[in-house]
């Protein structure tokens, strides 16, 4: 069998030194799990490694770590894929995830960050009146749909990598938000429009994720917080008309009207658009001009720096033949039906299936909400759209 | 110095249902766990929650298969009370936000499972343990003013009264060392199982039977503790679990020559017949050297239409694929028959009322019995919702009674002096694991599917060999912060005393039923062995082994054939 290098991070605080690197060896077949190999030194060499652990399958959402710099469950990982994807090519690195104190070794304290925020966005079902004598009845594809969320086994590796979390450590962040769409999304739950508000209103809610993708790629259940996010702002903005007092809602309105306006951003527009809106009166909003006279410095910066000359800055240009581009908005735009990306029916890097697929098998009544024959890698789900 | 009414030790379903129900009729309630409570175990339960909720559908029918699943071991009132109530828990859990599977028209879907006349499980895509476990700890925030959460609080002793009332427990933060008594006027065990004493175990890392164990260190009764299941269908290496669910949706079993060998075995069920048959089934396969040159078999998925299980048992998808390297939905997965549940437990009425006065069991730790001799499919995340709610309620009855204890503070000095023991223990012992690892070994080979008396004798001689051993087993860490060393070794003991009593009941029961088939005995034996099997501690060495009765209302036993 071969030979693996596990590089572990270890600190205990009652030594009074610092963290520090110690590396084990252990025999074990490639396809055994990280968090195997670390076992069995801890088995057979240190007693005192800590991780914490449980199921060794992916479902109890112990064992977040950090393996070669990339959050993760050790249980998720083949010994062999993680030392292809170590930085030498031999050792694999182990440490704590990020964004939370670590309490010892590969252990952080979740309660401190994680539980504080999961219990920052009310996660209980808040159901308008008593309950039906029997369940609610609710779409098929609704329940599906807040599966994807529920899903999500708190193991806290999006947490870890969450970008703007770094930046601003009050960021509800990706865990949090995701647990929140699972009840802005469950049509059994009366709160929508209030859960929305107070989302939005919070200026480290909803509009403080930038997009970075780090905690859809971290996450071992393909809840995909940073859509679940995204479907927040979409319900919140177009069918809730919230206008949030942090600008978040107008900021992106900003960009999409640029980009629908001259194909491309025209940066010296964004500031009064995001704070004024489309009219032409939006732009003397009198945010905009502070916040215009704190970005001076930087603007004059780029102009020196020849990144944008003053005449572009000022006037903007539009690309060539961006009238494709209105056909693109109006197609969408026109849809009767929202489109809601699910991932949590098909999975991303699913071929296209072979003719009739399944209808094949001469079953497909039972196919639930995937879409058959469908060529594209996501199942569509739909909601009204508000245009 | 934590005092409640109510004190939960284990916060799985049982746990968790329980603390809800208790705190509902206003008693002050603590939790404490080990792990953080969506770690528990219950997460693993995927396949689905069974109740007679239909309007075709009926309680009775439900019981009935229950009762002839259990090999007519089950108690039958017991059973008649968690048939009974399990549409309305279902609903119940339905309303706190629970994510159930929807038919067409928006009401609660089912989906068919082993040894069920209908189809009545509900279910959450593969994750429905999970999605009930994590809802359960939303309404256990959202109570959070009624229950007090001890989070990674592991308990090293019970407490007990000069009458031998149980009056909380001594507990352990395993973040910094620290020792409380936690006086309780009522206390329930809802720790789980010990599935952890077989390697390999469909059962996590923390299932170490601790609950079973100190509850039978206090002098509680156990009960049909050698009913030990082994599931049909579980990854080879590691144990991990397919569930049963991947059968109720359609899949097939092949042996090595691609005969659906469930012909043979029950004509009329096939793949879903309960699980101690196709666990039995699947050994004799493989035992006369149909199964493939690893000892297994195949399930063949790709019969169930390729979206369906995409959206049903998707779970399963990612094990297959991150654990066997294999697409379910295009080949068949090689498996085998794999400890997985135990039937048996700290014996309790239907209130969860142990021998031991104001102590209380619910869950996989518990014996109501309802399972007997066997467990069907989805009765178990039923079994920790109604009896966890049951005791709970019970236990915060009785503690209006109840003067609230305090006598427990004499005992940290004793706790921490033993805690000190292990933790400057002389080095040179063996190590923790290799202890463990061949208690699992002895237990996976002698006290499996198929039992005889000289391999259970050897499992037992082993047992008490290792029970030596693990007195001066070895330890690395001397420090406070998540010593999971100490924590290892305190649970090896455990994992010995619940180990040694499942062996001294397989001993016992010279017959087969259910998940106990004794080659040496390959008969049910209704007029000798149709009773339960106690087990208690002796005052030391050998377990003290007595016979309760089994209650019997409307199912007389009958030949069980599927």
């Amino acid at each position: 069998m071969p030979d693996y290098t596990l590089r572990l991070r270890r600190y205990s605080p009652e030594t009074g030194a610092s963290a520090y690197w110690e590396e084990f060896q252990v025999e074990m077949d490639g396809h055994r799990s990280v968090l195997d190999g670390i076992l069995k030194a801890k088995d057979d060499q240190d007693g005192s490694i800590g991780i914490r652990c449980s199921c060794r399958a992916a479902i109890c959402g112990s064992c977040g770590v950090r393996i070669n710099g990339r959050p993760g469950l050790a249980c998720h990982m083949h010994l062999e894929e993680a030392q292809s994807r170590s930085a030498d090519g031999a050792v694999i690195t182990v440490e704590p995830m990020g964004n939370m104190p670590v309490i010892r070794d590969l252990i952080t304290d979740m309660d401190a960050v994680h539980w504080k925020k999961i219990r920052r966005v009310t996660p209980w079902l808040l159901p308008e009146g008593p309950p039906p004598e029997r369940e609610y009845i609710v779409p098929k594809e609704s329940m599906v749909d807040v599966t994807q969320s529920m899903a999500c086994i708190q193991c806290g590796a999006c947490v870890s990598d969450c970008l703007s979390m770094e930046v601003d450590p009050d960021f509800i962040g990706p865990a949090a938000l995701a647990k929140a769409y699972r009840f802005v999304g469950d049509p059994r739950d009366g709160r929508q429009r209030q859960r929305l508000e107070d989302l939005t209103e919070d200026p480290h809610g909803i509009y403080d994720c930038t997009h970075c993708f780090n905690c859809i790629e971290a996450c071992p259940k393909g809840v995909a917080p940073m859509s679940q996010i995204m479907r927040l702002r979409r319900i919140a903005g177009a069918d809730h008309h919230l206008n949030d007092r942090n600008n978040g809602h107008r900021h992106e309105q900003a960009f999409v009207s640029l980009v629908k306006q001259s194909g491309l951003l025209h940066e010296a527009e964004l500031l009064p658009r995001s704070y004024g809106g489309d009219s032409w009166f939006g732009k003397f909003a009198p945010k905009a001009g502070l916040e215009l006279v704190d970005s001076l410095p930087v603007i004059l910066r780029a102009v020196m720096r020849r990144k944008v000359t003053p005449a572009g800055a000022l006037v903007g240009h539009k690309i060539d033949g961006h009238q494709e581009l209105h056909r693109i908005f109006d197609t969408i735009e026109n849809r009767d039906e929202r489109f809601e990306l699910n991932l949590y029916i098909v999975q991303p890097d699913e071929e296209a299936p072979q003719g009739d697929g399944a209808s094949a098998d001469g079953d497909d009544s039972a196919s639930g909400g995937a879409v058959q024959g469908s060529p594209s890698s996501s199942s569509p789900e739909r909601s009204p759209n508000p245009s | 110095m934590p005092a409640h009414d109510v004190l939960i030790i284990g916060a799985g379903l049982a746990g968790q249902r329980a603390a809800l129900e208790a705190a509902r009729s206003g008693a002050s309630v603590a939790i404490l766990s080990k792990v953080h409570p969506v770690r528990s175990h219950s997460n693993a339960a995927a396949g689905g929650i069974n109740a007679a909720l239909n309007v075709e559908d009926s309680w009775e029918s439900h019981a009935f298969d229950t009762v002839k699943g259990s090999d007519f071991l089950g108690d039958q009132d017991a059973i008649e009370i968690m048939c009974r109530e399990a549409p309305a828990e279902v609903l119940r859990l339905e309303h706190w936000g629970v994510t159930f599977h929807r038919n067409d028209a928006g009401e609660l879907g089912t989906r068919a499972f082993g040894g069920a006349s209908a189809a009545r499980t509900y279910y959450v895509a593969d994750i429905t343990g999970q999605a009930l476990l994590h809802v359960l700890y939303e309404q256990l925030m959202k109570h959070h003013e009624q229950v007090d959460r001890y989070e990674e609080w592991f308990v090293t002793s019970l407490l007990q009264d000069e009458q031998g009332n149980c009056t909380g427990a001594v507990g352990r933060s395993i973040k910094d060392g620290r020792l409380e008594v936690f006086d309780a006027k009522t206390t329930i065990l809802a720790s789980g199982g010990a599935g952890q004493c077989f390697e390999p175990t469909t059962n996590a890392i923390i299932c170490t039977g601790d609950g079973i164990a100190q509850a039978y260190r206090l002098g509680a009764t156990l009960m049909d503790m050698e009913m030990v299941q082994y599931h049909p269908t579980t990854l080879a290496g590691n144990g991990i679990l397919i569930t049963e669910g991947a059968r109720g949706e359609g899949a097939h079993l092949y042996n090595a020559e691609g005969e659906r060998f469930m012909e043979k075995y029950a004509p009329n069920k096939l793949e879903l017949a309960s699980r101690d048959v196709v666990s039995q089934a699947e050994q004799t396969e493989i035992n006369e050297g149909r199964g493939f040159p690893d000892g297994t078999l195949a399930l063949d998925i790709t019969k169930v239409p390729r979206n369906r299980t995409l959206e049903a048992l998707r779970e399963i998808v990612n094990i297959g694929r991150d654990f066997a390297g294999v697409d379910i939905t295009r080949e068949p997965i090689h498996i085998k028959p794999g400890c997985h549940y135990i039937m048996g437990g700290i014996k309790t009425d239907s209130d969860g009322r142990t021998s031991i006065g104001n102590l209380y069991a619910a869950g996989e730790a518990a014996c109501v019995s309802v399972h007997g001799g066997n467990r069907l499919g989805a009765n178990s995340l039923l079994d920790t919702l109604i009896f966890g709610m049951r005791s709970g309620a019970h236990a915060a009855e009785a503690a209006r009674q109840i003067a609230a204890p305090s006598a427990g503070r004499a005992r940290i000095a004793d706790e921490q002096q033993a805690i000190d023991r292990i933790i400057n223990r002389d080095a040179g012992g063996r190590r923790i694991s290799a202890i463990k690892h061949e208690l699992g070994t002895v237990m996976n080979e002698k006290v499996a599917v198929f039992r005889d008396e000289a391999g259970l004798q050897e499992a037992q001689a082993t047992i008490r060999r290792l029970k030596e051993e693990a007195q001066v087993a070895n330890i690395d860490d001397r420090g406070t912060v998540f010593n999971q060393d100490v924590l290892a070794a305190i649970e090896l003991g455990y994992m010995l005393d619940v180990a040694e009593t499942i062996v001294v009941g397989a001993i016992e029961r010279k017959e087969s039923r259910g998940a106990q088939f004794r080659t040496d005995y390959p008969k049910r034996n209704d007029e000798e062995w149709l009773k339960h099997i106690d087990v208690s501690v002796n005052g030391g060495d050998v377990p003290k082994v007595s016979y309760s009765d089994v209650t019997i209302t409307k199912w007389q036993p009958m030949e069980r054939t599927y």
